[in-house]
């Protein structure tokens, strides 16, 4: 099998999703000659010409918009939009259209499509290159919300999105893209979009995770282990619609619960969670449920010495673990 | 026609009775306008072709294939309306039999759709033409620029209309665009612009033959604005004499679409009292029977409510359970 980074991985999904069904068609702003800003749609143009890899005007709600059209025509429309940030002028379409139009039609049309799109915070990529911005979307019903951390899930939810009958949100997060390598199988599989995964198994607490902070939070898991707390991690990788039974049976087991992610900690998807075990899982909980993500500023400020002070990482997730194992 | 936009004009007098009578909860409707959207849909296929809506499309719905008791089944949210089962207000309608795309309340969002669904068209081959509409209120929303940005560049298949009706509720047109006409913005994004008198139906009508065949003919998109008056408030929660001058309305209703298109008829001799009377007869008995029907109508199971969310091969399953899917 070969190691492929991330973005190989979305790229060889888009390669196999399009040979297979002429109805996929490629959308965004500098998805053609350029294969996108990180080099995911590179090689479409070439092989399946410009009419299935549009590369379009500078709209977002537009690339949307036209996207709910496609989908409505019997098209497959997998749109990009190059960083989260960007994706607030098309949010009405998102929310009001794509994630409504079966409701609002009372089952009559469906709208699959996929958006694309690359979040949160990098290196030297700042307020407007860097937000996460899954709680506002999540939030919606009728909308999927992914968030594979993985080349493997990469490949196979890039392929499940396709496939789904449903709107679904893709989020891909930047530092995945080049940094992370691993066995990817030729050829078609899915990872169905739903189900959380164990990504490591423990038994005095449960962190509930995602994105790069899965990363980070696997590292932290190892910082502790020499000091004697066995950490179980999940990772929450479909955000909406949420696998609650992967979650309450992982704090049934660990007792105490810790969910990390780097959105703005105000308001964000890890008070869901936390909402969840409050209601769900309380007479389990032997600690109160602890959230850590990013300080409610904007985003991640540029100067190296601002961004390294804002960034959550694996020391300060090691942190939040002893303190609620010691709890 | 004529037929049409008598039926339009019944049907459209009977959704404001029943909610005078309170059995109606909201009312949109588009005394003024049946002229310009009978000739809208006219040159469509019913079947072949699409048609993006908004809320004043009543006419042209009629015309694409709409019943008076389906539109009237929507007025009064019952179970069988075909627009959205009761979900949305009156107004927001669509079937996909008819190829007519279900809109949402916020203006503009439906012009990039039609776009879409217009590029689907091309790149599938499939010879479909998409006519989408607005008011000139609309025309200031983001999405309608996008939109024609997007179909000028891709020569989509569609034929952008607007039916200018000179208010966006109580706004002017003079307050809502520097311009004189929409349709000089068609320049900006590389297609022909027109604008025709939407009280002239038959003229209002070559114009839309005309874009609907370039559409076609793979010539791309059109601007069609439509210049028509609005008779009514706009809306059952609006009182328009508060905005406008009593010669302002006195003028437009002397507009109408409906008795000019009559005296034209009768004036090349396919009409006279008898057939004029006969045609507002049957017009006022298939309302009459439309309304029947639509009050007999069930209204929706409340054990519906969380029902097509998602797309859910078994449709009794209560929505919070996709949360299970991945789970025992
Ligand atoms: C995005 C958005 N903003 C505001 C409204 C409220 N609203 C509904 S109709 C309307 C006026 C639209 O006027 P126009 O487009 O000229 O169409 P007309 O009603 O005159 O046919 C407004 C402001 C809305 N539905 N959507």
């Amino acid at each position: 099998m070969p190691e492929l980074r991330y973005l190989d991985a979305l790229n060889r999904a888009l390669h196999e999703e399009m040979a297979r069904d002429e109805r996929v068609v490629v959308l965004g702003e500098d998805v053609g000659a350029k294969g996108g800003v990180f080099g995911v749609t590179a090689g479409l143009l070439e092989r399946f010409g410009e009419e299935r890899v549009i590369d379009t005007p500078l709209a977002e709600s537009a690339i949307v918009g036209c996207a709910i059209g496609m989908a409505v025509n019997g098209l497959v429309p997998i749109a990009e939009i190059q960083f989260a940030d960007f994706l607030h002028p098309a949010f009405d379409q998102i929310v009001s259209e794509a994630a409504r139009l079966r409701y609002r039609s009372n089952g009559a049309f469906g709208c699959p499509l996929v958006i694309r799109v690359p979040y949160g915070g990098a290196h030297g990529t700042a307020l407007y290159h860097s937000q996460c911005v899954e709680a506002f979307y999540a939030h919606v019903p009728g909308l999927k919300v992914v968030a594979p951390s993985t080349p493997y899930d990469a490949k196979g939810m890039l392929k499940a999105a396709v496939r789904d009958p449903d709107p679904v949100l893709f989020l891909e997060h930047k530092r995945l893209y080049r940094l992370l390598r691993e066995e990817v199988p030729e050829g078609d599989y899915e990872v169905p979009i739903g189900p959380a995964v164990l990504r490591r198994s423990g038994k005095d607490l449960s962190v509930f995770t995602y994105g790069w902070m899965l990363h980070e939070t696997l590292r932290a898991a190892e910082m502790v282990r020499g000091e004697g707390v066995e950490v179980e991690v999940v990772e929450i990788r479909t955000l909406r619609p949420l696998d609650k039974a992967t979650i309450l049976r992982s704090v049934a087991k660990t007792n105490k619960a810790l969910v990390v992610y780097e959105d703005n900690r105000f308001c964000g998807y890890g008070a869901e969670i936390a909402a969840l075990l409050a209601e769900e899982a309380f007479e389990d909980l032997d600690g109160p449920v602890v959230r850590l993500g990013g300080p409610d500023v904007p985003a991640v400020p540029f100067a190296r010495s601002l961004e390294e002070r804002w960034m959550p990482d694996a020391e300060r997730i090691a942190e939040a673990i002893r303190r609620l194992a010691w709890y | 026609m004529y037929y049409y936009m008598i039926l339009a004009r019944v049907l459209d007098e009977r959704m404001w009775q029943l909610q005078r009578a309170g059995r109606a909860r909201f009312v949109v409707s588009a005394p003024g306008h049946e002229g310009a959207q009978v000739a809208m849909v006219w040159p469509l296929d019913r079947e072949r072709d699409w048609l993006v809506p908004y809320y004043r499309s009543l006419a042209a719905c009629l015309v694409k294939g709409l019943s008076p008791t389906e539109i009237l089944l929507s007025v009064l949210a019952k179970a069988p309306d075909p627009s959205s089962g009761g979900r949305q207000m009156p107004g927001h309608y669509g079937s996909p039999r008819l190829r007519i795309l279900s809109g949402s309340s916020t203006v503009g969002t439906q012009y990039p759709h039609a776009a879409g669904i217009a590029y689907a068209a091309k790149l599938r081959r499939t010879g479909e033409v998409v006519v989408v509409s607005i008011g000139e209120g609309g025309t200031s929303e983001g999405d309608w620029h996008e939109a024609l940005n997007f179909a000028g560049v891709h020569r989509v298949p569609c034929v952008f209309c607007v039916e200018n009706n000179r208010y966006a509720i109580s706004v002017p047109v003079r307050k809502q665009m520097p311009v004189e006409s929409v349709a000089v913005r068609a320049a900006g994004y590389g297609m022909p612009g027109v604008s025709v008198d939407g009280c002239d139906v038959l003229e209002a009508y070559r114009v839309m033959k005309e874009a609907c065949d370039r559409a076609r003919e793979g010539e791309g998109p059109t601007l069609v604005e439509f210049r028509v008056e609005r008779l009514s408030p706009h809306s059952s929660e609006d009182q328009q004499e508060r905005y406008r001058s009593p010669e302002d309305l006195e003028a437009a209703r002397r507009r109408d679409p409906i008795p000019a298109f009559g005296s034209y008829l009768r004036s090349v001799g396919l009409l006279d009292d008898a057939r004029d009377q006969a045609l507002w007869a049957r017009a006022r008995r298939e309302v009459d029977e439309a309304t029947e029907d639509a009050e007999q109508a069930p209204d929706p199971d409340p054990a519906t409510l969380t029902r097509h969310v998602y797309h859910d091969p078994d449709p009794d399953r209560p929505v919070d359970s996709v949360y299970w899917f991945g789970g025992e």
